[in-house]
């Protein structure tokens, strides 16, 4: 049985636990009002920017002049895993989950005979995959200095994979992320970019456009920011799911805490309480043997 | 004058949405302007002065990157960069000039080599006007 001052030291130190766990948990929940703002600003320009592509696109689905990035190089070969986590852990599983995932696909593409290479953006995940696809890592990206995703990051790995899709360097690319449900719920999502899937039906056109200059252009132009649109969102979800996975664990461990102080301040008590007794009860009889 | 609907977005947000008079903008293939009741018309942009007429006045925003989409329910442009003309910076002009530079210096193709000089020039004359 531990002892009094052994219990009271134990109780001191989680509380202090508890205090930063909730500090921590505040601190994620402003930060998780802020990225979602952010991902939320950055909507209305990808919904846009999908529109306008699936319209100019599907056009040239199954075309031979389509663009590159449209049609692919025609090989499945290589793939190019693009894995986004966060920076930080203590999130609960939402490091894992996305790391998982993308292992599992790694595994399965392996197991089909392709090649895997592995670029990371996050540290996390290339912490996780480090022991088993290590040798296929070909890059890390860190984001540990940024404090606010800006559209230039994604677009300094939109060019990273573009130069490797120019040079030959993989076939297929997918991006692994965490969308952001809600504050609770995130869902590691695999997304294949390249060659870009349109999705969706075009809507109907509602006139006829003129293009400035003719569409093949435009397309060309669009698909590398397209691309970069895509990287941006699932950074701005990634940020937005980890404040919200992090404020959930945070909040998790707070309770938990609050949980065992109170065990121990019973323990603490009755262990108290019993000392007290057995005092009164050798005073009581010391002098009853009198 | 017939107003129509304007709106100027950036991958980061929502810049502007406005009823406006008139939208000039610095179309690749050339400047246009853009007036209620435009026919529908897709066009790529090349770094420059979008300038809006308003009741309220004229606003100049650059823009660096984008396309403009206009369709009969008004005018959407997307761009990769926007700041207000008056919210140009010192520092702010410098990295814009510094990033057509590097475009100069990345150049491979003789062609591309021109047209990124264009576009610096193109740059620089619309930042010092500023």
């Amino acid at each position: 049985m531990a002892s009094l001052k052994e219990l009271k030291n134990r109780i001191a130190s989680v509380k202090a636990t508890q205090k930063i766990t909730k500090a921590m948990q505040m601190v994620a929940a402003a930060k998780l009002r802020r990225a979602q703002e952010a991902a939320e600003a950055a909507r209305p320009y990808a919904k846009r920017m999908n529109a306008v592509i699936t319209n100019l696109a599907t056009g040239f689905v199954g075309r031979d002049d389509a663009p590159l990035l449209l049609k692919g190089n025609g090989k499945d070969q290589v793939h190019l895993l693009v894995v986004c986590t966060a920076e930080r852990g203590l999130c609960g599983g939402f490091n894992s989950q996305i790391s998982r995932l993308a292992r599992e696909h790694a595994n399965a593409l392996l197991a089909a005979g392709k090649d895997v290479k592995i670029l990371t953006v996050g540290k996390k995940g290339a912490d996780a995959l480090r022991r088993e696809h290590g040798g296929r890592i070909i890059d890390r990206i860190e984001l540990r200095s940024v404090k606010q995703i800006g559209f230039d990051i994604a677009v300094g790995i939109q060019s990273k994979i573009m130069a490797m899709f120019a040079a030959g360097e993989f076939d297929v690319c997918t991006l692994f992320y965490s969308e952001f449900k809600s504050v609770i719920q995130q869902v590691p999502t695999a997304k294949q970019i390249v060659p870009v899937k349109v999705s969706g039906q075009a809507a109907a056109p509602a006139a006829v456009y003129d293009y400035e200059p003719e569409e093949a252009e435009i397309l060309e132009t669009l698909l590398p920011r397209s691309i970069a649109t895509q990287l941006f969102s699932a950074l701005l979800e990634n940020a937005a799911g980890e404040m919200g996975a992090k404020m959930a664990a945070m909040d998790n461990a707070t309770r938990n805490a609050g949980d065992m102080i109170n065990k121990l301040s019973i323990t603490y008590n009755r262990n108290r309480q019993a000392q007290i007794t057995k005092e009164l009860i050798e005073i009581i009889s010391g002098a009853e043997a009198l | 004058m017939a107003t129509f609907k304007f709106e100027l977005v950036s991958p980061e947000r929502l810049v502007l949405s406005a009823d406006v008079e008139q939208v000039d903008l610095p179309g690749t293939e050339g400047d246009f302007g853009v007036l209620a009741g435009h026919s529908p018309v897709l066009s790529t942009l090349k770094t420059g002065m979008i300038t809006v007429k308003s009741g309220a006045g004229t606003d100049k925003i650059y823009v660096r990157g984008g396309f403009a989409d206009v369709g009969i329910n008004g005018l959407t442009v997307l761009a990769e960069k926007a700041i207000n003309a008056a919210d140009l910076k010192p520092e702010v002009v410098a990295s814009e000039i510094k990033l057509a530079e590097d475009d100069v210096a990345a150049a491979k193709t003789p062609e591309a080599k021109d047209k990124a000089v264009a576009a610096l020039e193109v740059v620089k004359a619309v930042l010092s006007a500023a």
